[in-house]
């Protein structure tokens, strides 16, 4: 089709930003817009939700828990997800890159699990009359942060960074199917008291359009914060890791 | 993989400590529960399936440390990811291997330790049939835990961190089948469900744990 013009440089799209280079420049570029988008997000979200919002009906203020509750759970599991598909980058087409998002994303992931734990906690006592239940989504979760600790443990404890990137990913595959399984498994021993999906596409099951609007300016702050961090977080790791070279070679010379 | 299978046999046999170390840790767990909850026995009754299971789990986890770190440390690992039999089926040998230390020895002496604590009648032949389904699931999963650890410097607290969390599905499982069974109820459904984590559980995990225990060895 191009016949026997020069071919242009051929682009590569999205795998270019694969190069540590033009990762951390692509990522200082947009980090400042992500930082105060994040930002407005969930001041809007958290103000609007807790004080423009009315109290619930039968749960009074303690609904609005909510707004800190729901993005933090949906973060956790997705961050969680991101992390697989990071690891099977890493391992599929060896990008150094992506092995440092998915070390980078486990202790934000970390944070947001015990967010929604201790929220939940809060939000539980004086609904159901308990701290904690051991019911089929709280426990999930439970076990959720100890497939994260178990995670952040084996990359501190490897040494050579490439080993350890490789034995975190399977770990991470590994994981992701009994995280699966013991999602379905803990349904065998309670039915539970949580509630179910609060945000799903059958609008019958939703929460009233009053919460569901900020709850979802809320999620986009989670979302854009969660984005902000691992960019960032992932950038020390590259140079960290630049930082570490060059006193290797130092100490050769 | 025989000649293989019966030398890791006779170095459990031989080594000492190593065999009946499980058992003896499995024996001192459940005599300290009525210490720990009380001596009721009918609450000893109810909890006996769990507490067994729980028992038999940590047993199989003291053991996972020496699964392959010695052979590490002697080069025999080395020699064996050289050999011509695949490194899968030769992990698959040495989970056996474990199970038949670790594993089988649990699920015989579990209905004595039933009888210490009160078990009801019904639920000794459950027990066993749950134990006996279950714990080599325990034995695969852990062989992928120490392959991931096998490398590190005193592995064996993070070998339990790790492999802990995957443990849960068979436990529950496993511990519900027991459970239903000791109270009369139909075990059959968590007891399937068991049987089906085992054999995924075998027919998949050698292969991951094959590619861990490569990355160490490179």
């Amino acid at each position: 089709m191009s016949g026997d013009k020069p071919a242009p440089v051929r682009r590569q799209g999205f795998w270019s930003y694969a190069n540590p280079v033009k990762f951390l420049g692509f990522s200082e570029r947009i980090l400042p817009a992500l930082w105060w988008l994040s930002g407005i997000c969930l001041a809007v979200g958290l103000i609007w939700g807790f004080f423009f919002t009315p109290d619930d009906f039968r749960q009074g203020s303690t609904v609005k828990i909510i707004y800190l509750h729901v993005p933090s759970a949906l973060m956790a599991i997705n961050a969680w997800f991101m992390m697989l598909v990071a690891s099977l980058i890493w391992l599929i087409r060896r990008h150094h890159v992506s092995a440092l998002a998915a070390r980078a994303a486990a202790p934000v992931g970390v944070v947001m699990t015990l967010i929604a734990l201790v929220t939940g906690a809060i939000w539980g006592q004086p609904m159901w009359g308990t701290w904690w239940a051991w019911d089929p989504r709280l426990t999930s979760f439970l076990i959720l942060f100890l497939f994260y600790l178990g995670y952040i443990a084996l990359w501190e404890a490897v040494e050579d960074p490439d080993t350890a990137a490789d034995l975190t990913s399977v770990l991470c595959l590994v994981g992701s199917v009994f995280a699966v399984l013991s999602r379905y498994a803990v349904n065998f021993w309670n039915q539970g008291l949580h509630q179910g999906a609060s945000l799903s596409l059958d609008k019958e099951e939703n929460v009233a359009d009053v919460f569901y609007q900020p709850l979802l300016v809320a999620i986009a702050g989670f979302v854009l914060l969660f984005l902000a961090l691992v960019l960032y977080r992932t950038g020390t790791e590259i140079r960290l890791r630049r930082t570490r070279a060059l006193l290797a070679r130092q100490r050769r010379t | 993989m025989k000649a293989l299978l019966r030398r890791d046999l006779m170095l459990a046999f031989r080594a000492g400590g190593g065999f009946g170390l499980g058992l003896a840790f499995f024996l001192i767990v459940t005599v300290l529960v009525p210490f720990s909850v009380g001596p009721q026995s009918d609450l000893l009754a109810r909890i006996a399936p769990g507490v067994l299971w729980l028992g038999a789990l940590l047993a199989c986890l003291l053991s996972l440390d020496r699964l392959l770190a010695l052979d590490l440390e002697d080069g025999s690992l080395d020699l064996l990811a050289t050999s011509p039999l695949p490194l899968e089926a030769a992990l698959s040998i040495k989970a056996l291997a474990h199970w038949l230390t670790t594993g089988l020895p649990l699920v015989l002496a579990a209905p004595l330790l039933g009888v210490l604590l009160n078990l009801p009648g019904p639920g000794y032949s459950w027990l066993v049939i749950s134990l006996a389904l279950g714990t080599p699931a325990l034995s695969v999963i852990g062989t992928f835990g120490a392959a991931l650890t096998v490398g590190i410097k005193r592995g064996g607290l993070l070998l339990s961190l790790l492999v802990l969390p995957l443990y849960v599905p068979t436990l529950i499982f496993g511990a519900e089948t027991a459970r239903r069974g000791a109270s009369g109820m139909d075990p059959s459904t968590p007891a399937l469900m068991l049987a089906g984590i085992t054999l995924g559980v075998i027919s998949v995990m050698p292969f991951a744990s094959a590619a861990a225990l490569r990355i160490n060895l490179r």
